[in-house]
């Protein structure tokens, strides 16, 4: 019941937030909008695995650019002009093509399915390492999946890809005002999913294995399982952030979707907002999201990872905790 | 039919053997003195029954059941628990939360009556009192005294319900009357019917608490026994003290 009433805020909240920049009638305000709920599902995501498990992920480039190639694979596919053939049996696909181009919603389902595999195969190989090296394993799968997309022509390969936008969606008008919306039920969506997971038995299970694996198993507490849900939500949610991006700047190549801001930006807000709770990622987002386009925009756009590794720095040393660290502790020394 | 029963268990890492055919059988409700010096293979008999080590050869029955290659948060759940050596609490969550935690995943994966709702909340109450830490439910574990961790890791050894309690060095470091204070608990808990494995360098406690005393020297049993047998034991006297 509270988690249904907590998706009702968060979409009121959203709603009202989409209101409001319509209010403005300014395109801008939408593109930029965009780009910080985008990061608000991917910190979100990020930190299912980083916050609540413990387990550090270097590699959520890698499934953003998923999530967003698996968009231009189906943007690119032409049922009519493709036919797999089973035993030497021609199967036409002709019938399917009514359906293409596939909606956007449709393709964020599907990015998500498929970066929620990749999750679970990293999952699955890496069960054994941890801390530092299981930092490597992602960030080599990183390196391992955009190796892969650059060799593989039929998305572009190397070149990228050009994806056309319509200029306007049906009710909403303007195309970028249909995108923002997506991304802002996403990120109600993440959220939601987030603070269930945190009030939940799941939740216990994974702080416990931040805390001490051992110790949880001897509890009763079935580490492998819970790290594969972990990596499979939190890949997951990522490729579904990745999904409606090739529509959002309409040309993709490899090294923009594998983009280092993504990786660093995906540590560094849950960091700033504080890894405990769902509500420090969205902080950390918000936060940082919303100064680094201020910055695009008033300084230049090359300063934003340089904020971003300053604010981390400063509050590595003043919070380590992040903002929700520093008022709990607040909270606990009233209360003593 | 023993509770538990090990059989023949042997434990190499590389070239050091540490535990050597090892045979060990314990009835229900029975209270058994592990001892042996340091580095003799009590920690690592324990990590074999309790599944964090996997053992080469020879075999580990429970209830009958054979334990051998299943992970450890199963063997909990068929009624193992263990504390550990140094304790290990949950750093992140409260004093009662870390009770809460074997409530939710051992408890109630069993087949049978699930505790729901306000019910966790009382059997975590219920237990630290049993700890007498109920006071302490809100606080931190770094805010607990040596004695208060290592009640909180019998607090939280007990929530999963266990036939077989294993305490691995439950009172090292700790005083006269604390030790005491662990002693009556752990006795309360076997009254309970709970069969206890007391695993201690401290011979007072070992020696007032166990039925029945196994001595283990380099990965070996040397004496399986009645506590005033086992110091006069010639041969453990040698492994203690040498000759």
């Amino acid at each position: 019941m509270r988690t249904f009433i907590f998706f009702l805020v968060a979409a009121l909240f959203g709603l009202l937030i989409f209101v409001t920049l319509r209010y403005f009638d300014n395109e801008y305000y939408f593109f930029a909008g965009y780009v910080v709920v985008q990061f608000v599902v991917l910190a979100t995501a990020w930190n299912i695995l980083g916050g609540y498990c413990g387990y550090v992920n270097f590699g959520s480039a890698a499934f953003f650019a998923a999530g967003a190639y698996s968009s231009v694979a189906l943007h690119k596919f032409d049922p009519t002009k493709w036919m797999p053939s089973i035993f030497g049996l021609e199967i036409p696909l002709d019938f399917l093509a009514p359906l293409f181009p596939l909606p956007i919603p449709v393709l964020i389902v599907f990015g998500g399915v498929v970066s929620g595999f990749i999750g679970f195969g990293t999952g699955y190989l890496t069960l054994r390492l941890r801390g530092a090296f299981f930092a490597i394993a992602t960030l080599a799968l990183a390196v391992v999946l955009q190796t892969l997309v650059i060799n593989w022509d039929f998305v572009g390969g190397a070149r990228g890809a050009y994806i056309i936008r319509p200029a306007t969606a049906a009710i909403f008008g303007s195309y970028i005002h249909y995108l923002f919306l997506l991304m802002l039920s996403l990120a109600v969506i993440a959220v939601g999913i987030a603070r269930m997971i945190e009030r939940s038995r799941l939740g216990y299970g994974f702080a416990c294995i931040r805390d001490d694996e051992l110790a949880a198993e001897a509890s009763g507490v079935p580490t492998l399982k819970l790290k594969l849900i972990a990596t499979t939500i939190s890949g997951g949610l990522m490729g579904m952030a990745g999904a409606p991006f090739p529509y959002y700047i309409g040309y993709v190549e490899p090294g923009s979707a594998f983009g280092l801001a993504y990786t660093v930006n995906s540590i560094a807000m849950p960091m700033i907002g504080g890894t405990t709770s769902w509500i420090g990622p969205l902080i950390g987002a918000i936060l940082l999201g919303t100064v680094q386009q201020v910055a695009t925009v008033t300084i230049s756009s090359a300063v934003n990872l340089l904020i971003v590794g300053v604010l981390l720095v400063v509050f590595v040393i003043v919070a380590p905790n992040g903002i929700v660290g520093l008022v709990q502790q607040r909270f606990r020394e009233r209360e003593k | 039919m023993p509770l538990l029963e090990v059989e023949n268990l042997s434990k190499r890492f590389g070239g050091f053997v540490a535990l050597d055919g090892v045979n060990l059988s314990v009835k229900e409700g029975e209270r058994l003195g592990l001892i042996g010096p340091n580095g003799s293979g009590k920690s690592t008999l324990v990590n074999c029954i309790c599944g964090t080590l996997h053992n080469e050869s020879g075999s580990v029955r429970f209830e009958g059941h054979k334990l051998d290659g299943l992970a450890p948060h199963r063997r909990t759940r068929l009624g193992i628990a263990r504390s550990f050596q140094l304790p290990r609490p949950f750093a992140s969550m409260s004093v009662s939360e870390n009770v809460r935690v074997p409530l939710l995943y051992t408890v109630n994966a069993r087949a049978g009556a699930k505790i729901a709702g306000a019910a966790v909340g009382e059997r975590c109450m219920e237990l630290l009192r049993l700890v007498g830490l109920d006071h302490k439910a809100k606080k931190w574990p770094q805010d607990l005294t040596q004695v208060e961790m290592r009640k909180l890791e019998l607090a939280r050894a007990m929530a999963a319900e266990p036939k077989l309690l294993i305490a691995d060095e439950a009172m090292a470091g700790l005083s006269h009357s604390e030790i005491d204070d662990i002693l009556v608990l752990l006795q309360r808990l076997n009254e309970r019917g709970v069969t206890i494995i007391l695993i201690e360098h401290i011979m007072r406690a070992v020696m007032s608490f166990s039925e029945r005393v196994v001595v283990l020297v380099s990965g070996k049993k040397i004496a399986d026994t009645t506590p005033e047998r086992v110091i006069r034991d010639p041969e453990v006297e040698r492994a203690y003290l040498g000759q």
